[in-house]
């Protein structure tokens, strides 16, 4: 504390600091004066919140989109349902839309058209990450649905199991353990993809170390810190992945 | 016990099924035997409905397998499946394999039909592997199992898509027993095989499958032996 002012006031009257006194007054001035790293510890709060929430929105459309169009294309013939027809159009749409537009043109859409009254700008970032992320996860499940053997759901039917516990118990689980690499990767993309939200105001990592740089003019440490913190998050975040699928690959060993 | 009535199948241009009339007895045991390509999986598969008829009908137990008004997953819990592929479920158990469908399908509580999965695996010889996983099984074992899960579900018939086809040619016999063993208990059989041994053995019926048409048909002895068509003796003479 003391040593970061005498320095300062070196630096002041202009006198040369050495190469590593100019690292301590930066690395002083981006994380620990006025209790800075504090600001980066709320941004990774709302960057985590915004992620689960994306993803949770992102998997639950996902599966729901997936399911739907999967049910569509499997319908025997002569018991087409309409209502099914109906849903499969629009999710058709809403995967065009989502995957043939950028997302920080999404971001922007959302933030200052639709919700530009709102002022809940992480909850916007999140429910549009989410809605963008579950077009591509639907297609990440659709493909691992249509990946696992037709005899499965075959022999669930011939046992007079309904259509929907056929999926839900044979099908879903094989087909999870089959795009959990793909889903992992999609997920990845998500919790960096939240960065984006500050360009509508969404108060998470990259906001507040842009907020340090604008007092202390250095940009240097916190952006290589911003840049750190992701990259534990997601080594994290693969480490976990890593387990679980572990866990599953539980009915592989012979 | 099924009625079959002019039963037609077309994929697009191509027939498959050209009108299959017969009639299955209960306790009978019915091989269908015939070159391939002839139609004998899709009439199988036709019966509980896995393909669905371009027309004709299946009466089984006396209601129309083909009215839209039917519960079709209802008339398949009466009607077991065993394919030549098991198509057994990798992510569960054997035991889980054997008693989601019972459970699922509020046949019987989950202990009751774990009970009875245990004996049915006893009478197979494989009550040492409930708890093992699909992947750990040998191909015959496989089929046993596929065969047991079936009849988890207490069916009034049992259908057979060529279940030995992809066995190692020495585990046919130990599913060959298994189902010998059920034909001899009285349970109604409908089997697509190859195994022509086990249709002139245990069949009570020979049914040889032709260009979708049931070309011929008959008690085993004198269809093998005594063959009329000549399309039957030329199949014959090159599968025996």
């Amino acid at each position: 504390m003391e040593w970061f002012e005498e320095l300062k006031a070196l630096a002041k009257s202009g006198q040369p600091l050495t190469f590593w006194q100019d690292f301590y007054v930066k690395f002083y001035q981006a994380f620990i004066e006025k209790d800075r790293w504090q600001q980066y510890l709320n941004g990774v709060g709302t960057t985590l919140l915004v992620t689960a929430l994306a993803l949770l929105i992102g998997v639950v459309l996902g599966v729901i989109v997936s399911v739907v169009r999967t049910a569509y294309d499997q319908q025997r013939p002569g018991h087409r349902n309409p209502l099914l027809a109906f849903l499969n159009a629009i999710f058709r749409v809403y995967v065009t839309v989502i995957r043939g537009t950028p997302m920080m043109v999404q971001l922007l859409v959302m933030g200052l058209v639709i919700f530009a009254s709102s002022k809940e700008f992480a909850m916007v970032g999140a429910l549009t990450l989410g809605i963008n992320s579950g077009a591509y996860t639907s297609e990440i499940i659709r493909g691992g649905l249509m990946s696992v053997d037709i005899g499965q759901m075959e022999a669930g039917r011939s046992l007079g199991l309904t259509y929907t516990d056929t999926m839900v118990h044979i099908i879903i689980p094989q087909a999870v353990k089959a795009i959990l690499p793909a889903l992992g990767n999609e997920f990845i993309v998500l919790l960096k993809d939240t960065s984006m939200i500050s360009v509508i105001g969404g108060k998470e990592l990259v906001y507040f170390a842009r907020g340090v740089i604008s007092r202390t003019y250095e940009p240097m440490f916190p952006f290589l810190g911003t840049a750190l913190i992701y990259l534990i998050l997601v080594m994290l975040f693969t480490w976990l992945l890593g387990i679980f699928e572990r866990r599953l690959r539980a009915s592989d060993r012979r | 016990m099924i009625d079959v009535k002019d039963l037609r199948k077309q994929f697009g241009d191509h027939v498959v099924l050209n009108g299959i009339s017969t009639h299955i007895d209960k306790g009978e045991c019915v091989c269908i035997i015939g070159p391939s390509g002839s139609g004998k999986s899709t009439f199988l598969r036709c019966m509980n409905l896995l393909e669905t008829p371009t027309s004709g009908d299946i009466i089984f137990d006396g209601v129309s397998m083909t009215d839209p008004k039917t519960d079709i997953n209802r008339m398949r819990q009466k009607m077991g499946m065993v394919f030549q592929h098991f198509n057994l479920f990798p992510n569960m158990t054997v035991l889980k394999n054997m008693t989601l469908a019972p459970v699922r399908t509020n046949l019987k509580i989950r202990l009751e039909a774990e009970d009875q999965a245990m004996a049915l695996l006893k009478r197979v010889g494989l009550e040492d592997k409930a708890d093992a996983y699909p992947a750990q099984l040998s191909g015959g074992q496989k089929q046993r199992v596929a065969i047991v899960r079936a009849l988890c579900m207490e069916p009034d018939v049992m259908l057979f898509d060529e279940p030995t086809s992809a066995l190692d040619p020495e585990m046919v016999g130990e599913v060959l027993d298994v189902m010998k063993n059920l034909a001899r208990a009285g349970m109604t059989m409908v089997v697509v095989t190859h195994e022509m041994g086990f249709a002139r053995e245990v069949s009570n019926r020979v049914m040889f499958l032709d260009e979708g048409v049931i070309a011929e048909e008959g008690d085993p002895r004198d269809l093998f032996y005594h063959p009329k068509s000549e399309r039957l003796q030329s199949f014959l003479s090159k599968v025996l």
